[in-house]
């Protein structure tokens, strides 16, 4: 047997060395020109006049408007949709029901909605014109071109996020463990608390991350429901794209940059716990 | 504490997991639930625990109605088939469980809990394993810190659902023992699942054969072997 050279041995599942390299390659070509250029070329475009430009930029009352519209949109919505998506999610794996099917497919509805529909959808029901829409105009309390009908549209396109996530997470850790916590006294809110909350922490920080993401950087069904109201219901998306299109340049890459930033900060969030924790992820992982 | 099962039936829409079933589980006894897959002894035991409530028929713990009892109320040391650790807390942790959820005006001081949680620790003769995860056990570990989980909860009676399923021959001989011993040390009446024909024979003082929802015979192990009363016994005890 000796005299077959060890580098011959290789594993069934192992491909080549070229084709390894070719595979990498690919991947990181794609990577590069697909995600990173962009990026550098939003950073290179916002300061093209020098970071004293952007920074002016930044300093206007309109784009501070709509940074804190960002913001506080993301901090209604994404709350909201975390606690429906437990909610939706906890339902649908724990109960038999009939129509469960259709009400999964309701969930993912969001993803197959053209955003702009949605918003459409919104404005037709909440319009001025509109039956309700009309009553809270007169009630001094308007859902369109106002804060609550932009939290909806937000809270429309974002819905399935967590839900999405914590589905097959919590269809493969079955209800055995929930079961054993009820067997040894614990009440339900605190087996939801002690056991079901921490088995499904990764995943809904995952959900969460992605419709916060999602949250900031929604423009379709916004554009419709905000009137755009620049310094009042133009979000950074919105305001973002009316700045590049009066060939305000500087102004436009400078909040595309902060837009980016903030993105950036929730996977650093993210990464870091992950580091965190990384001891017990690796202890309680599934053998 | 005595079992009795009264005309206990179990429907799933249409189809009868159990039909009415009647038996009675003296107390401290131990009991094996004996029968193929979907016979209804899972069933069966998650109605004792709580976890199921029965279409019609009553259960009776010492004489009291039992029927309506919440899962907690029932306080059943219940084994689940693959043993249903929280596999985000430590061994230790696991056990102490059911203690620190408990009432505070019933529940042990922490110094008291630990101090419980070394002597289960000890009953179940891995004393060392307490800072571990689940996840870094071996099978017969994990269904011996299950045993400890539902013990420490000073239950009134322990339930079992294929508690040796998951294991390997060699290690299932072993814990079969160590089931027996805590089963007589403790005195608890015990109800245990099972398919296999000769883990129930061997371990239990009393033998419940089971077929598609229905009792088909009960008896001591030796009755059973020697007078199988039907012919499905007579062919499940010889497979």
């Amino acid at each position: 047997m000796s005299d077959i050279p060890a580098f011959h041995h290789r594993s069934p599942t192992t491909e080549a060395p070229a084709l390894q390299w070719a595979l990498t390659g690919i991947a990181v070509l794609g990577l590069a020109l697909l995600v990173l250029a962009p990026l550098v070329a939003v950073f290179a475009e916002a300061l093209a006049d020098g970071a004293g430009a952007a920074l002016r930029s930044l300093a206007n009352p309109d784009a501070r408007a709509a940074i804190r519209l960002t913001l506080t949109i993301a901090a209604i919505s994404v709350p909201l949709n975390a606690v429906f998506g437990i909610a939706a999610a906890w339902f649908i794996t724990r109960f038999d029901f009939r129509g469960k099917a259709l009400l999964i497919t309701l969930i993912d509805l969001p993803f197959s909605v053209s955003p702009v529909v949605a918003g459409l959808c919104i404005v037709l029901m909440f319009g001025s014109n509109s039956l309700v829409g009309g009553w809270l105009v007169a009630q001094g309390a308007p859902v369109v071109f106002a804060l609550p009908g932009i939290v909806l549209a937000t809270l429309f396109v974002t819905f399935p996020f967590v839900a999405r996530e914590l589905i097959p997470v919590m269809i493969e850790q079955g209800r055995s463990e929930e079961e054993a916590a009820l067997t040894l006294g614990a009440s339900g809110w605190r087996v939801f608390r002690t056991v079901t909350l921490p088995n499904i922490r990764w995943a809904l920080m995952y959900g969460v991350l992605l419709c916060n993401a999602r949250a900031m950087g929604e423009f379709g069904a916004v554009a419709v429901v905000s009137g755009k109201i620049r310094g009042q219901t133009a979000t950074m998306p919105i305001t973002i794209e009316m700045l590049y299109q009066e060939y305000l340049s500087v102004a436009a890459f400078s909040l595309a940059v902060v837009l980016a930033l903030l993105a950036l900060v929730t996977l650093l969030l993210k990464a870091g716990l992950e580091r965190r924790h990384a001891d017990q992820l690796a202890a309680t992982h599934r053998p | 504490m005595h079992i009795e099962i009264d005309e206990i039936s179990r429907l799933f829409g249409a189809t009868a997991a159990l039909h009415p079933v009647s038996l009675s589980v003296p107390s401290g006894a131990l009991v094996a639930l004996l029968g193929p897959s979907g016979s209804g002894k899972t069933t069966l035991l998650r109605i004792l625990g709580g976890l199921e409530f029965p279409s019609s028929g009553r259960v009776l713990f010492d004489g009291q109605d039992a029927t309506g009892l919440s899962v907690q109320e029932r306080r059943a040391g219940f084994v689940f088939q693959s043993y249903a650790l929280f596999r985000h807390m430590t061994v230790s942790e696991n056990i102490a469980y059911g203690l620190k959820a408990r009432p505070r005006a019933t529940r042990p001081n922490p110094a008291e809990i630990s101090r419980r949680v070394a002597r289960l620790l000890d009953l179940i003769q891995l004393p060392d394993i307490g800072a571990r995860y689940p996840a870094q056990l071996s099978g017969g570990q994990r269904q011996r810190v299950a045993l400890a989980r539902a013990l420490a909860i000073e239950p009134r009676m322990l339930l079992l659902d294929e508690p040796f399923g998951a294991l390997d021959a060699k290690v299932r001989k072993e814990l079969r023992q160590g089931l027996r011993d805590i089963h007589d040390n403790t005195g608890l009446t015990t109800v245990f699942v099972t398919h296999d024909q000769e883990e129930a024979m061997e371990l239990a003082d009393l033998v419940v054969v089971m077929s598609m929802g229905r009792i088909e015979q009960i008896g001591r192990p030796q009755d059973i072997r020697a007078r199988p009363a039907t012919p499905f016994v007579r062919s499940f005890i010889t497979a």
